[in-house]
């Protein structure tokens, strides 16, 4: 049956007439409506993996089985220069670039939808009934038990001072996102700067010991497995708990300082040419279905304020215009000189 | 009570409802003024609001605009745009210009229509972008760059849905804030209508209360409005005490005046009579005296049904005994019935039967009936009086053996100046059974006339005990 689909999956790749897109695709997969009885598809572009994915479109079809399903995958910047620039024809904008998704919405680009599980969401996970939060993830260290010298770094501070007892340990064995290449990185790396001066300190520290900038998450939870790094700073807490081998060396530290969440939001581009189908994906992603099918098919932890309130260290990182600052290109262009002079030592 | 029409005054509205509804005016006219003001005052204090965090989030922004060899150097606050989210969901744009040259943001932001003076002072302006109504807040900074003074200006703009929707809000607490105003004002105003015309209500009932022939001034005290009014009404009972005097006193004078020449000619013509013995003479003096009597008797019921009218209005109740009174009026008539060798008895019931009535109406009504009823008997013929009580009223019944009605009705008989059809051999005026009939209807009784078997009249005057 798999295989199946998966075939049709394919045949339709092929066949798909490629669109004049002038932004870079990763993937593209059509679901086709299970009911044989299409309507209007529903184009999700988004920047979380298909198979991630998947289970929630099966169950979304099941509901909905005249819908098939367009699903894009880029990356943050892509899906928001695809957006913002260009104006692709898109039903619904998944992504893990809160900023960007944010500047998206302030701008004008996305369209409001009210409904009863929207309603429903915390303040800080939803902004003017546009941009709409349905996951939330800790950003965390991975590190390998063994690199450190007795217990796991608690703290940030906890983690400079290892860095520099045992600066053998660690050189060369440190990874970290590259914030000019990607998104969630550049996220990442502002929100640590604002939250607290710790993380310049930390970043010297860091840029002595050469460390190694990737650009997923995926890429550093391998290699740290592997034993090629000892720790990977910033990396999305439920990818590398998927992945993460119970019985390995690598520990999950959700710094106890603070650990910014991350919300992943979904908006409704103004240019959707099937909004109501968009609208319907949305409440589905919120209900009470959604969310645990959320929890148990894909990893990612649902929104939920029990979860923050009995880690006080966890803090989402807020929907509200601050996300624009890092946005503006001089704004931009001086962080990165400011984390290359700190990082990327000669 | 009779039922008189005229009495019951044309009513042009009423001044409660008139009184009601004008400070009902008022009041919605004070609460839509409440609902502008306090709509006034909210918007203008979360456009204060909105724009002293405004002008914060600008001049943190230009606070951090550094000079220098590379010219400007522009470092914005993250808290400059989060701060602004603290009043709600709204968008932000903002631009900033160096030397007029945008550098960043949105280049389309419109500017101050006047420059911002200097000092880090915003200027606060409304415009719109993008489709939506924004207030933005300018600041302009000079920097040192390359040794030259260089201006920069800072634009920071936010939409104001949230302002709407805190004024929105604001308005419709006002509008209820208004709304129950308005209800308790209808409440004090019905409440505050009433007590006003109380004192209106309390002198109407007092002057309604009064007797037929109270007719001192209204003394009790009014309010100063009401004082005209009672002014007048005094005055109107004064001339109305002084015109039923001046009518008293006529009737009386009018019945001296034509009664003693009566008297006067019958008694010439009796001398007359007696001095002559021509019988042509004879006859026609024996007529002058027959229309001398005819004429004093229509001249005394005239003056009895007028008297009858006049206390219509001005009764004075005491308390009667009916009995007494029949027994007097029939000894009054003893020596009238004698000379006919008609056969006057009464039949009175044991107890004394006592009503409220006025003394001479009853004493007239009697007075007319009995005459009638000797009037119309044929010699040694016989009348009686009763006086009994029937069904909760007192019932005075005349009866005699005379020439009947000959089928005439009650309603027939007692119309002024009519008379039964079988009479015209007898002298009459007509006006007997009216006077009866008027006495009746003032004291809230009835008369009927009846035929009764074997010939011979049934007069019944009945009065509420």
């Amino acid at each position: 049956m798999r295989r199946t689909i998966a075939a049709l999956v394919i045949a339709f790749c092929v066949a798909l007439p490629r669109l004049a897109l002038g932004f870079d695709v990763e993937e593209e997969q059509v679901f086709p409506a299970p009911s044989g009885a299409p309507t209007a598809p529903l184009r999700i572009l988004s920047t979380t993996d298909t198979e991630i994915f998947a289970p929630l479109l099966d169950a979304f079809q099941a509901d909905n089985p005249d819908v098939p399903i367009h699903y894009t995958v880029a990356s943050t910047q892509e899906v928001y220069k695809a957006l913002h620039d260009e104006g692709a024809a898109f039903d619904l904008a998944v992504s893990s670039a809160m900023d960007l998704q944010m500047k998206l919405a302030n701008d004008g680009f996305a369209l409001s939808h009210r409904s009863a599980p929207t309603q429903a969401l915390p303040g800080w996970a939803r902004w003017r009934d546009q941009l709409f939060a349905f996951a939330q993830e800790p950003v965390v260290m991975i590190a390998s038990a063994r690199a450190f010298d007795g217990p796991l770094p608690r703290t940030r501070s906890d983690l400079i001072r290892a860095l520099r007892d045992r600066p053998e340990a660690f050189d060369g064995r440190i990874g970290t996102y590259d914030p000019n290449r990607s998104g969630a990185g550049y996220l990442f790396a502002t929100q640590d700067a604002r939250q607290s001066d710790t993380y310049w300190r930390l970043s010297e520290v860091m840029g002595g010991l050469s460390p190694r900038l990737y650009d997923t998450t995926g890429a550093m939870i391998a290699d740290v497995q592997s034993g090629k790094l000892a720790l990977a700073y910033n990396v999305l807490g439920s990818y590398a708990e998927a992945q993460l081998d119970p019985d390995g060396d690598a520990r999950i530290v959700a710094f106890e300082d603070f650990t910014h969440v991350l919300l992943r939001t979904a908006l409704i581009p103004r240019t959707a040419p099937n909004p109501d189908a968009a609208g319907a994906f949305v409440d589905f992603l919120l209900s009470g279905d959604g969310q645990r099918l959320i929890a148990s098919e894909t990893g990612l932890p649902p929104i939920s304020e029990a979860a923050l309130a009995a880690d006080p260290y966890l803090r989402p990182i807020r929907l509200d215009p601050g996300l624009l600052v890092f946005v503006d290109p001089l704004k931009r262009q001086r962080f990165l000189n400011e984390w290359t002079a700190a990082v990327v030592q000669p | 009570m009779v039922n008189r029409p005229h009495l019951r005054p044309a009513t042009g509205g009423s001044i409660r409802r008139q009184l009601v509804v004008q400070l009902l005016i008022v009041a919605a006219v004070l609460s839509g003024l409440l609902y502008l003001s306090v709509r006034g005052v909210a918007d203008t204090a979360v456009e204060t609001t909105q724009d002293s965090i405004l002008g914060a989030a600008t001049i943190a922004i230009a606070e951090e605009l550094r000079g220098g060899e590379d010219g400007v150097s522009i470092d914005i606050p993250y808290t400059a745009f989060s701060m602004l989210g603290s009043i709600g969901e709204d968008r932000v744009f903002y631009r900033i210009l160096v030397g007029g040259e945008t550098v960043t943001g949105y280049p389309d932001l419109a500017l101050p229509e006047s420059p911002p003076g200097s000092g880090l002072d915003p200027r606060f302006f409304t415009t719109s972008y993008d489709g939506s109504e924004v207030r933005a807040a300018a600041v302009v900074r000079s920097v040192l760059v390359e040794g030259r003074n260089t201006e920069v200006m800072v634009i920071v703009a936010q939409t104001r849905g949230a302002k709407d929707a805190i004024v929105a809000q604001m308005a419709n607490r006002a509008a209820l804030l208004g709304l129950g105003f308005f209800a308790l004002a209808a409440v004090l105003s019905v409440i505050t209508a009433r007590s006003v015309l109380n004192p209106v209500q309390r002198l109407a009932e007092a002057v309604g209360r009064r007797g037929p022939d109270d007719l001192r001034p209204v003394e009790r005290p009014v309010p100063s409005e009401l004082a005209p009014l009672v002014r007048a009404l005094n005055g109107f009972i004064a001339r109305l005490s002084g015109a039923l005097s001046r009518t008293e006193t006529f009737i009386a004078e009018a019945a001296h005046h034509i009664r003693t020449p009566l008297a006067t000619l019958r008694t010439q013509a009796e001398i007359a009579l007696r001095k002559t013995d021509d019988e042509a003479t004879r006859d026609s003096l024996r007529a002058m005296i027959r229309a001398a009597d005819d004429s004093a008797r229509s001249a005394g019921q005239l003056l009895d049904h007028a008297a009858v009218v006049y206390r219509t209005d001005q009764r004075t109740e005491e308390r009667i005994d009916l009995c007494q009174l029949a027994r007097d009026m029939s000894d009054s008539f003893g020596p009238t019935a004698d000379i006919r060798d008609i056969d006057l008895t009464t039949d009175l019931c044991a107890p004394p039967v006592e009503i409220t009535a006025d003394r001479l109406l009853v004493e007239s009504a009697l007075r007319n009936l009995l005459d009638n009823a000797i009037k119309y008997s044929l010699p040694d013929g016989s009348v009686a009086v009763t006086v009994g009580t029937d069904g909760g009223r007192a019932v005075i019944r005349v009866l005699d053996r005379g020439r009947g009605l000959s089928g005439a009705r009650t309603t027939q008989l007692t119309g002024r100046f009519r008379r039964g059809t079988n009479v015209a051999d007898v002298v009459g005026s007509g006006l007997g059974l009216t006077i009866v009939r008027e006495v009746a209807r003032a004291q809230g009784g009835e008369f009927r006339i009846t035929e009764r078997e074997g010939g011979g009249t049934c007069a019944e005057l009945s009065l509420p005990l």
